[in-house]
């Protein structure tokens, strides 16, 4: 059994959210080049260029990338032989948050309750987290910033068995298409396919934590995803819609299986400024 | 679409300037702009609902869809890039018709907003999404003016240089997000 300290995990937390949201990771940044050599349109090229070097202004100066710093949404992987000293797991992540959020001058974008007063909270906790018991001793801590714009263009649609993969694809594309600019393209497409209602969403979700651009690791789920990326990129959306031939850096598919009578399918977009962290205690 | 070429324009906006304009062009903003989002729009069109006077003259003003991160020590404001305009779709049109010029945003607008706009002579400008750090140099100084209790989505008063957007929808129904997207699609 590992022993694993509240404190600990707090640290741990509050470095991740100000690092996730001042510098990017290398693969999105090699994705911005990618995606440069790419474009076409005079303008995209411009945005892409200001993009990066938005980037290097945000990494260098300590300063948050965007200014809508996001949900903090956890995936936690637990280790049957971990326990976990000094508190609950969920307390040390939502202090972790608190402690990021506010030593690293980030927004505070989380309202109490969605309906009646929308009172901001002020610490941007609670935190989403999604928690899941694994074998071994480790604590995986995986961070998504999942800021409002995109989020906002999400959909999830409980298709045919007949409608097939066909009727995958068109879901997929109408979904990219009817977001326009309001998730700041060029985006990362996560695709959830199968599982049930709850759990497709959770894997378009997850697939936005994959290293952007990093295929899946089953050839045929790859093949999908380089089908869905080209089909995306002809839309003409472009780099923050303002038209070009990169709509989307990645697109990253999830499966599960499904219910005979079922094809479950959601889609969760990233923006450009694709914010994810991972650490193993 | 046209050549890119930066025109400079100072705030408050005439209707001059605004006939000038044209979906496409790229500007350069100096003067100062006011700050709202979801929150901030609501109260502002409560007051004008209720008769009440506007916490600041927006005649002529250009509003920037903003929720900025909080400012470091000596610093004037924190990262600041613009939010998604269509939330503002519902109260956009009470605010051009008490005599708004401009919007600062990013995605497009409502059919009724764009009326409303060709009829009131008022111009929607997007700021380059996602670049809230790069944006933020271009504002000198920034005060909070109303509904402090809002955080972030209070309103504040900005004072920025050379700040860059692009005209989105003009009066005459120009709209760069259609037209680009018609440019570069190459779907069947």
């Amino acid at each position: 059994m590992k022993r694993i300290h509240y404190n600990d995990i707090v640290d741990k937390v509050r470095e991740m959210c100000i690092e996730a949201n001042y510098s990017l990771s290398k693969d999105v940044i090699a994705s911005y080049e990618r995606a440069l050599e790419m474009e076409k349109s005079p303008l995209g090229q411009e945005v892409l260029g200001q993009i990066m070097e938005n980037a290097r202004i945000a990494d260098k100066e300590g300063m948050p990338l965007c200014q809508d710093t996001g949900l903090s949404v956890f995936f936690i992987e637990v280790g049957q032989d971990v326990s976990i000293a000094g508190g609950l797991l969920d307390d040390a992540i939502n202090e972790g948050v608190r402690q990021g959020y506010n030593t690293g001058y980030l927004r505070k974008s989380v309202v109490q309750e969605p309906v009646f007063e929308r009172r901001n909270t002020s610490d941007n906790t609670p935190a989403i987290i999604h928690t899941e018991l694994v074998s071994g001793d480790r604590l995986k801590i995986m961070l998504d910033i999942a800021g409002g714009g995109c989020e906002n263009m999400a959909a999830l649609k409980m298709l045919r068995p007949a409608d097939g993969l066909e009727g995958v694809k068109q879901f997929v594309v109408e979904t990219v298409r009817n977001a326009g600019a309001n998730p700041c393209p060029p985006v990362v497409v996560g695709v959830g396919i199968g599982g049930d209602f709850e759990k497709v969403a959770m894997l378009a979700k997850r697939a936005l934590l994959r290293p952007v651009g990093q295929p899946h690791s089953k050839l045929e789920v790859a093949a999908l995803e380089e089908d869905l990326l080209k089909k995306v990129n002809q839309l003409g959306i472009g780099p923050v819609g303002l038209g070009g031939i990169v709509t989307a850096l990645a697109v990253h598919v999830e499966m599960h299986p499904c219910h005979i009578a079922s094809l479950p399918v959601a889609v969760n977009l990233g923006c450009h400024s694709s914010r994810h962290k991972s650490i193993t205690i | 679409m046209q050549e890119l070429k930066i025109r400079k324009i100072t705030t408050p906006l005439t209707d001059d300037v605004i006939s000038d304009l044209r979906a496409g062009d790229k500007i350069e903003l100096t003067g100062v702009l006011y700050t709202a989002r979801d929150a901030g729009h609501k109260r502002l069109v409560k007051m004008i609902k209720d008769g009440d006077k506007l916490p600041f003259d927006i005649k002529g003003q250009v509003l920037y869809f903003v929720g900025p991160t909080p400012a470091k020590p000596g610093m004037p404001i924190g990262s600041a890039g613009p939010t998604t305009s269509g939330r503002m779709d519902l109260y956009s049109p009470h605010l051009i018709k008490c005599g708004l010029k401009g919007m600062i945003g990013k995605g497009a607008r409502a059919k009724e907003v764009i009326e409303t706009m060709r009829e009131y002579k008022c111009i929607y400008f997007a700021a380059i999404g996602g670049v809230a750090a790069l944006l933020s140099k271009k504002i000198k100084k920034a005060e909070v003016i109303a509904f402090e209790d809002l955080g972030t989505e209070a309103i504040r008063r900005l004072e920025v240089e050379n700040f860059p957007v692009v005209v989105i929808n003009d009066i005459y129904g120009g709209d760069l997000y259609k037209e680009g997207v018609k440019q570069y699609s190459t779907r069947e």
